[in-house]
């Protein structure tokens, strides 16, 4: 088990190096941040002076190796456009996006393990049918096209809940809503397919002859082997939205780690890119540890 | 047992054509899909070669014309845009773009992933190892993000989206390849061609292949309608295509400013968007019942009761 994590974690070195070895220099190719920062008519000396304060002057394998030496003891450097470390703008919107994540990743599991069984039950009956046809739409919806229609319509004419920020829960419904489609419909899908699988089985079949209840049948002796493939799918999809949930926290004003990289890609801040790639990046890491670890949890013939 | 009674639904050896046409009927979801998605490869083809003129000519008295108005020609029958072009005439010529982009993605990471998942399937050892951490690689970069980053750096050309989208795709092909050679390589048949002494390029392109392709193109209508999302997306964000080309993500960002008085500006586009991943998602499910020879008599027996 130690020597998978340790294998794992190699692996994942590995790649974030070369990832913050590539972002860094080709962040740099995107221009000089003087530009944006100061005003055009700007003096020559203040120019330089911007640039001597943020290290921008010296050839770019020096900078390389500056940054490097200071990641040695976990400074991340400072943020050009909020004057602050950028390690913690960057904790600070992906605290947000934590929660952002947790939230909806709860809701859409609860919600496609249910309905997924329950269309599984009856192939072919009204219920799968319905349940098939949404899921199968919300896994089509392009989510920034519903994002702004759902605007359009509650926001806009119904007046029901405000367009953006995050004040009260009430700014959460419609960011949660939205990131809520797209995964639910994908999860459903698989746990529906998983389950037909199941239910089919022998050991079910023995269970129902021996007359457990539909929903014990569903819910305990199905569910635990119909989980697995689900686990990989809900993974992946929490990934998705703790790399930013980029579109929809643009379009909502929501203040994680997705809108602060593109933000700070688009203003040129490239301490807070690259320490924002790193967090994203054990984000992850993590995420996939911990599915692994529910895998050997839900089936004890797998073992690393 | 030549006079069999005739089994119910089953065809009569037809030719391969009408063979998928009568499979894609069985099922009327995929059916009208697959209409659908043939009217928007046509529109994609020869759209811009009619229309160009019509999407690009200017009418400021014509700005933000409501859908529906039959007093005026059929271009403005999903209303038109800020600048008076009809959205109709632009939807249908964006359908280039937008299918080629997502077409040049499927087709290079799928090209590039299966082979390399063919080969690290096949060669096993060391070079599969270092064929799948590049693929784990690839997996851990945040891909929209990377695309982000990318792309703002070079300029957004179509091909480096597709370059980009192509590359951040890769290894779903190189993982489904290469699981499915893993266990197809073990076969009887497969054992067979090697002691006959087949090379070890025929064994793998000529017996191996034909077993893993069903799934690899299943796979590969399921990444289009992702692919399509994943241009949209960037297209809407500003770093995609860049006016004067259009594609869909692109209309539905360029309406979002007029959202509160021309809905439609943003409506349509999208709705062009969902209609076409909701078909290749319908597509693709018929695809992974039909090109299994295990599970197609579901489509072959017609009804829906043995499902």
């Amino acid at each position: 088990m130690k020597k998978f994590i340790g294998k794992r974690a190699v692996a994942s070195a590995i790649s974030l190096v070369g990832l913050v070895v590539l972002v860094f220099f080709l962040s740099r190719l995107t221009g000089d941040p003087t530009d944006l920062y100061l005003p055009v008519d700007a003096s020559l000396q203040a120019r330089e002076q911007f640039r001597e304060i943020n290290g921008l002057n010296d050839p770019l394998m020096v900078q390389f190796g500056r940054y490097v030496a200071d990641l040695a003891v976990l400074d991340f450097g400072n943020s050009i456009r909020r004057s602050r470390p950028a390690i913690d703008v960057v904790l600070e919107g992906f605290a947000w996006t934590l929660w952002l994540a947790c939230v909806t990743m709860l809701l859409v599991t609860f919600a496609a393990i249910v309905i997924g069984s329950l269309a599984a039950f009856r192939v072919g009956g009204v219920f799968d049918r319905i349940a098939t046809f949404f899921s199968l739409i919300g896994a089509s919806a392009p989510d920034f096209w519903i994002a702004i229609v759902a605007i359009v319509v509650f926001a806009v004419n119904l007046r029901w809940l405000p367009t953006s920020g995050t004040g009260t829960i009430w700014h959460w419904v419609l960011p949660v809503s939205v990131l809520f489609i797209r995964p639910f419909g994908l999860i459903l899908q698989v746990v529906r397919g998983s389950m037909i699988g199941v239910l089919s089985s022998a050991y079910v079949k023995t269970a129902r002859a021996k007359g457990v209840r539909n929903r014990p049948i569903i819910f305990v002796h199905g569910l635990r082997n119909g989980m697995l493939p689900v686990i990989t799918v809900i993974g992946d999809q929490a990934a998705g939205i703790l790399n930013g949930a980029v579109v929809v926290e643009t379009i909502f004003g929501f203040p994680g780690i997705g809108k602060l990289m593109i933000d700070s890609i688009l203003q040129r801040d490239f301490n807070v890119v690259l320490a924002a790639i790193m967090v994203s990046a054990l984000a992850i890491f993590l995420m996939n540890l911990l599915i692994d670890l529910a895998y050997a949890m839900l089936d004890p013939r797998i073992r690393y | 047992m030549t006079q069999t009674a005739p089994l119910i639904g089953q065809p009569r050896r037809k030719s391969g054509l009408a063979t998928v046409i009568g499979l894609l009927w069985r099922d009327k979801f995929a059916f009208c899909a697959a209409l659908f998605l043939l009217v928007v490869i046509v529109c994609a083809l020869i759209g811009p070669a009619l229309l160009e003129d019509a999407a690009t000519k200017q009418n400021l008295r014509g700005r933000n014309a409501p859908p529906f108005d039959m007093a005026r020609d059929w271009e403005f029958f999903f209303g038109a845009d800020a600048l008076g072009r009809p959205l109709l005439v632009r939807i249908i010529v964006a359908a280039q773009n937008t299918m080629m982009i997502a077409a040049g993605a499927v087709f290079f990471s799928a090209l590039i992933g299966s082979t390399l998942g063919l080969a690290a399937g096949w060669l096993k050892g060391r070079a599969s190892q270092v064929i799948l951490r590049l693929g784990d690689v690839i997996m851990s970069f945040p891909s929209l993000l990377l695309a982000v980053i990318v792309l703002y750096m070079l300029d957004p050309s179509v091909f480096n989206i597709i370059i980009v989208l192509a590359i951040t795709r890769i290894p779903v092909y190189l993982r489904t390849a290469r699981a499915e050679v893993l266990e197809v390589r073990e076969r009887m048949f497969v054992q067979a061609a090697k002691v006959m002494g087949a090379s070890d390029l025929r064994i793998v392109f000529r017996h191996i292949l034909p077993v893993v392709l069903p799934t690899l193109l299943t796979i590969a209508t399921l990444d289009f309608a992702f692919v399509m999302l994943a241009e949209s997306s960037l297209s809407f964000l500003g770093i995609g295509i860049q006016p004067p080309e259009i594609t869909w993500g692109l209309m539905v960002s360029q309406g979002r400013p007029y959202l509160t008085n021309a809905w439609w500006l943003s409506f349509w586009p999208g709705l062009a968007i969902i209609l076409t991943t909701l078909s290749l998602n319908l597509l693709s499910n018929w695809m992974r019942i039909a090109l299994d020879p295990v599970q197609r008599w579901r489509l072959e027996m017609g009804g829906r009761k043995n499902d």
